[in-house]
Formats: C-alpha cells, structure tokens, sequence
C-alpha cells in the first residue's frame, strides 16, 4: 500500500494493464510526451512505445472507430477523451459500434474498450470542460459506466474495467486528481470490490445520500456537517451507474425510510430520476418522504464564475436532506404560502 | 475552377466526364481488351479459365440478388439491398483478398461475402430480420453488414494499426459508396491511416446515386482526386471491369503488404437497381442514364470478350447457369427453412458478462410470457 494522488493511480492502474497484457493500447490526444494535459499517462510512452501509448490526430470519433477496429483485432483499447465536453464527436462510434458489436454479432464480436473521460467542474474552465454527460451512456445498452471518487478505486476500477470484455465509460472527477489516498496495487484485476458494486463510505441511520464521482467527497462533508446537527446520514458511492447496485440503495432505504440523490448533471432525465423511480418501486412502503434531488440546473453549463450557483454543494446538499427529512428548508415558506391560498 | 462556379449547381450533369482515359479500364464495354502498361502486369498471370471463373462469379451474384429481390417480393426478406450492376467491383476486388486479409463491407457487399466463401442462407439472415449479423466475422475474416454510412472505414483502419502492431502482412480493405466519401468517418480514417501508414485499402465503389442523390451531390471532383490531399495514393478504376478492378486492388494489396501504407480506389460503376427494394428510382433518375450504363454492363463485357476467344462455349454457358440456378435454389430454401428466433433470444448478447440489470428486466419478461399460458389454461378448465 501507498499513498498517491488520484491521478497517480490511474497512472499506475495503466502502467500495471500495460505491463500485464500486450493487447492494451491507449489512444488519445497529447497522451504521449505530454503525458495528457492532466498528465495522467506521465511518461507510459516513453516506457512502452509510441505503438502502444499513441498520440492519435485530433478527431474523436477516429479515435473510437478505430479502437473499434483495434478490438476486432483482438487488442484492448484503453482511450483518452481529453474532455467530457469533447466526447460528442465520437457518440455515434460509441453509441451504433462500441455498444451494439455484441450484440449485433451474437457475442462473436467482443468490444473490450475502456474509454476514460475526465468529467465534472469545479476547475473554473470555459464552455465545454466541465460536462457530466454520463447519462447519455448509461441510456445506452451495451454499455458499462462506472465514476470514480477515491483514488484506490481509480486504480482497481481501471483494472477491472480494462480487463472486462464489455466496453466501459470510466469518468474520472477531474476536480479530484490532486487528492491523495492509500491505495493498494493489487496484482490481479479482479481485485477488490466488484465493478458493478456501490459501496456504503459512511453508515447511518436516518437518511441515505446516493451520489457518485467528485460528489462524493462533499456528501461525506455534508454527513460530517449533518452529524453536528444530530442528524446521521448513510452515504452511498454508487461507483458503477450502469448497471446500478439497487440492491444496496434498497437495503440502506429500506433502514432509513428517506432518500437524496445528488449529481452535477442536469436533471431531468438524470440518473437521480432513475434512482428515486426504481426504489419508488422497490421500497415504497418504506419511504417516509419523497426522494429528493440535488443536482446540476437544466441548463447548458454556465460560465465558471456562476458554476458555483449550479454545481451542488455542502449547503444545497444539507438543505435537500433537511427537505427529505420534513425539517425547515429553503422551500418551507414558499410551501406554507402556498398551501395558505 | 472559381468559387461561383462551383456554387452554380449540384446537379449531376455537371460532373467531370467519367469515361475513358480518366480512368483504367482493361476490357472495353464491346469487350476489346485494352492494352495499359502500368495495369496489365498485375493480371499477366489470369488465364481464360480464371476469366471465366470470374465471368461464372459475376452471374452467380447476379442470381443471387436476383433471387433475393424475388424473396423480398414475396415476403420472405423484409428489405433487400440490390447490388446489380456491381458486379464487377465486387468479383475483382473481393478475388484479389487473401484468405487472412480482413474486410470491412458497407451493406451490399453480398457479392464480396460471395468470395468469402459465406453459407448461402447467412447472406439473407439479416435480411429476414432474424439476425443483426448473418456470419461469425470471424469465420469469413469479414464483418457483417454496417448499415451507418462510413463507419467502417474506422474500423478497418483500426484493424490495418492493430495488423502493423502485429508485423502481419495482411491487408484490411473496407467497402464504402460515393455517398460515404462525405461522411466525416471516412475522411478522418483517411487522415489516422495516412499518419499512420498502415496496410488498410478504402475501395469506393462510386454506383453514382446515393439513395436518391446523385454523386455530384457529394463530390464536385473525381472522389479519387481526395485521398491524395490525404497522403493517400489513389487510383480511379473503371469499376464495371472486372480485370481492371482485380488489377488495380492487386497493387494496392502489394503496396499494404510490403510497407507501403494506404491506397485508395474509386470503382466507377453504376446501381443498375434501386437503392433498396424499399426505393422506387423512377422518381429521380432517367431511362436514358440507365440505357446509357446498361450499355456498359460489366457481364456482357467480358462475356463478349470470352466469346471472341472462343472461351465461352455453349457448354460453358449452360454449366455457368445451372451453377447459378443451384446457388439460387441453396439460398431460397435455407432462407424459407430458416428457423426463426426464440422470443428470449431478443435479451441475448447485449453483454458478454452478467448484468443485473438486465437480468431483471429478462427474468420478469419470461415471468409475463409465462402468464399467457396460465391464462390460457385457466380458460381451457373453465
């Protein structure tokens, strides 16, 4: 075990897939001398080659299709989006081949891409750096989606997600790079929890908060912040978003009685809909509150001096567990007047 | 040309004459086969007999897209793509494969699946709508039908970076139409295979008519004049040749195969049929044109041609059309006997691992498939 920042184990997690299997290839843009414009692939080209760590022309859906034609191969692409917000080039080689090869080929054809994408905000960028575009993926069958929020499970996720023979979105909070952890390097991908499973980061009895990726570090803030106001939260890094571990959703709720989902994206159509409909219909006569969501606005992703208004935070976060659990909130008054008239 | 100029139009008359010198052509319309220097020592080694064992492939294709529009017609396909008038493009680039080269078709290629030895039932399986794919690509070295334009023309440059790791001497060579040339997939396959210098052959087979639109829609030049802008050889072919396109696919093959990167081909040939059976022509082409290319048929060509060398005998004639006649009889039955798929089959394959989820959402559906036939029962004991 080690200490290491979140960008140093998924670093390490590629150099250790390299060094294990000659048929992982990563693809990408500046991923070579530059090591990635986070300097996440830091000197894998110059230790095993610019054939195997290729800077590739700047055109994602070339990078896709060819990793797709990579996999028919029989290699095992690991690609580089360089941003969340640049991956829209190649959603048609994600969406008609990665996703549906599988399946169109009666499992003849195996797609075991990993596709990493840097996601979230909270860097202060311009338009188009800081999108949480994971719904679109998790929508789309085939596909396996895992987020990230601690840099042991940057490191054991990417091995697992490598050496899994379904194509994986692997979205990295790109806000959280520079935070450390220990982390074991296990020498085997399978290693440690299961890629499909959530994972419960701190017990509680009163209220479950689900979210996943960066939101995770500011769910635990918000527990720490609850406990001080005597209220115990139960925090669930969901890890995988498709599928979903419902079972253990369903398991804290059904203790609980009371649900907040909290993630960057939008809304509507978000994986917090997902969330609260399926343990809606799985514990509904467990719930004491309706769930509640605390997400990103409907809206495309503002300038980084308003992000701080759409990017939920420690206090939006308390204040949809103050509204799940029936105490004042933001809403109250407006909720009286309202009843009022 | 000046940019009015090209602003003027889009109509299909205005394109550049695509006939003659413009392009390699070996055997001539009547039939003449036609001297060319740099051409003719790619095919020096194909006797008469190979050219009429591909004249036998050119009718045997035929036939079976013949057979399958019949099939469509009477119900038994859901929709089928015609590739007559292709013949040639297809025999001639699909016979120059070696068994270990690997090709990336758009969806006509049935013919190119033809000389990949495919089973004949497998060409009408997707066809039927009881399968996305009809083979193991595996198994032909070809992948199955890909119905987004373009594609795979990625994917076959993916394959030809994949086939340089692997210091192989095979070739990816991938199918595509006039219309493809616009897509962005093609033109950033170009763009990674000229960078990468890697053994993959774009073969364009420009039929003139993209659905409804005609190729001066796509392109205002040759669309083999656009590879070069790419680093990428480029040879226009008269695609109606069978020997001409077997010749021109035989350098670019050797050009892969010993290092020397990427080619392009433009076949010029013509969709003598609608784009699918789903389409209706009439509404958008002309009986001059089709007269006008049905003088330049790839069969009768090198029919003509076998003739005058006293190749194509009587015998000759009826052994070629009782071969096609069989292959069309393989085909209709493995297509009528075809068993259909089972109902559960529909959440097969969407992963090769288990998922959850999806086995969920499968085991409540064979509960609600289960119900009918309680109910059934409940009403037979009433």
């Amino acid at each position: 075990m080690s200490t290491m920042t979140f960008g140093r184990a998924i670093n390490a997690g590629l150099r250790k897939a390299l060094e294990d299997d000659p048929k992982v290839i990563l693809l990408g843009e500046d991923i070579g001398k530059l090591g990635g414009v986070f300097r996440v692939t830091d000197g894998l080209q110059k230790d095993f080659g610019s054939h195997r760590v290729v800077d590739t022309p700047l055109a994602e859906a070339g990078i896709m299709g060819c990793a797709v034609g990579l996999a028919y191969r029989g290699y095992r692409p690991v690609v580089e989006i360089q941003f969340d917000g640049f991956i829209y080039p190649a959603f048609d080689q994600i969406v008609c081949q990665v996703a549906k090869l599988h399946y169109r080929t009666q499992g003849k054809v195996t797609m075991p891409i990993t596709i990493r994408v840097p996601f979230g905000g909270g860097i202060g960028s311009p338009e188009h750096h800081s999108e949480s575009p994971e719904a679109y993926f998790t929508h789309t069958s085939g596909l396996r989606v895992v987020a990230v929020s601690n840099p042991q499970d940057a490191y054991s996720m990417l091995r697992q997600a490598i050496a899994s023979n379904d194509p994986v979105l692997y979205f990295e909070p790109k806000r959280r790079y520079h935070i450390k952890g220990e982390v074991t390097e296990h020498p085997e991908p399978g290693n440690g929890l299961a890629l499909g499973s959530a994972q419960v980061v701190t017990r509680g009895g009163d209220i479950t908060l689900v979210t996943y990726g960066p939101l995770v570090r500011t769910a635990l803030d918000a527990a720490t912040a609850a406990a001080d106001d005597g209220v115990s939260v139960e925090v669930i890094d969901l890890r995988s978003l498709s599928p979903i571990d419902f079972d253990t959703v369903e398991t804290s709720v059904r203790k609980t009685g009371r649900l907040v989902i909290a993630h960057e994206a939008s809304q509507s159509g978000g994986l917090g809909a997902e969330i609260a409909t399926t343990i809606t219909e799985r514990c509904f006569n467990y719930l004491e509150a309706p769930p509640v969501r605390i997400t990103g606005f409907d809206i495309p992703y503002p300038p980084s001096k308003l992000e701080s208004h759409h990017l939920p935070d420690l206090d939006r976060i308390l204040d949809g567990v103050d509204r799940a659990l029936g105490r004042q909130n933001s809403l109250s008054a407006w909720e009286r007047d309202r009843d009022d008239h | 040309m000046l940019v009015d100029e090209l602003s003027l139009s889009t109509g299909h008359d205005d394109l550049p004459d695509s006939e003659g010198d413009n392009f390699i052509q070996l055997i001539a319309p009547d039939g003449r086969r036609r001297e060319n220097v740099e051409f003719d020592p790619w095919v020096l080694d194909v006797s008469d007999e190979q050219l009429a064992s591909l004249y036998q492939d050119m009718v045997v294709i035929r036939r079976i897209d013949t057979e399958a529009t019949y099939l469509q017609r009477q119900g038994e396909l859901a929709l089928w793509p015609p590739l007559l008038g292709q013949e040639a493009a297809q025999i001639g680039s699909g016979r120059a494969l070696r068994e270990d080269d690997f090709v990336f078709p758009s969806y006509r290629e049935n013919g190119v699946a033809y000389c990949r030895g495919v089973n004949l039932g497998d060409i009408v399986r997707v066809w039927r709508g009881n399968a996305h794919s009809g083979w193991d690509p595996y198994e032909l070295n070809m992948a199955t039908p890909q119905v987004i334009i373009g594609a795979q023309s990625l994917h076959a440059t993916g394959y030809a970076m994949g086939i340089k790791n692997d210091d192989s001497d095979a070739v990816a060579l991938t199918y595509f139409g006039d219309g493809a040339t616009s897509q962005g997939d093609v033109n950033e396959a170009m763009v990674f295979a000229a960078s990468f210098q890697v053994p993959v052959i774009f073969f364009c087979q420009n039929n003139q008519w993209a659905i409804s639109e005609p190729v001066g829609l796509q392109a205002r030049v040759h669309i083999s004049s656009r590879a070069p802008g790419f680093g990428i050889p480029s040879i226009r072919v008269d695609g109606n040749d069978v020997l001409a396109v077997l010749a021109a696919t035989r350098m670019a093959m050797h050009r892969a195969r010993t290092g020397g990167g990427p080619t392009f081909i433009e076949a010029v040939t013509y969709r003598m049929g609608p784009h699918t059976t789903a389409d209706d022509p009439t509404r958008y082409r002309d009986k001059a044109e089709m007269d006008q290319w049905a003088a330049k048929d790839p069969i009768s060509r090198l029919e003509a041609l076998l003739k005058s060398r006293g190749v194509l005998t009587p015998e000759l004639e009826l052994s070629v059309t009782a071969k096609a006649d069989a292959v069309a009889r393989e085909m209709r039955e493995a297509c009528i006997n075809m068993p259909a798929p089972a109902p559960m089959d529909v959440f097969s394959h969407v992963y090769s691992e288990p998922n959850l989820a999806l086995d969920t959402q499968k085991e409540n559906y064979a509960r609600y498939l289960q119900s009918f036939a309680a109910d059934h029962v409940e009403g037979t004991n009433q």
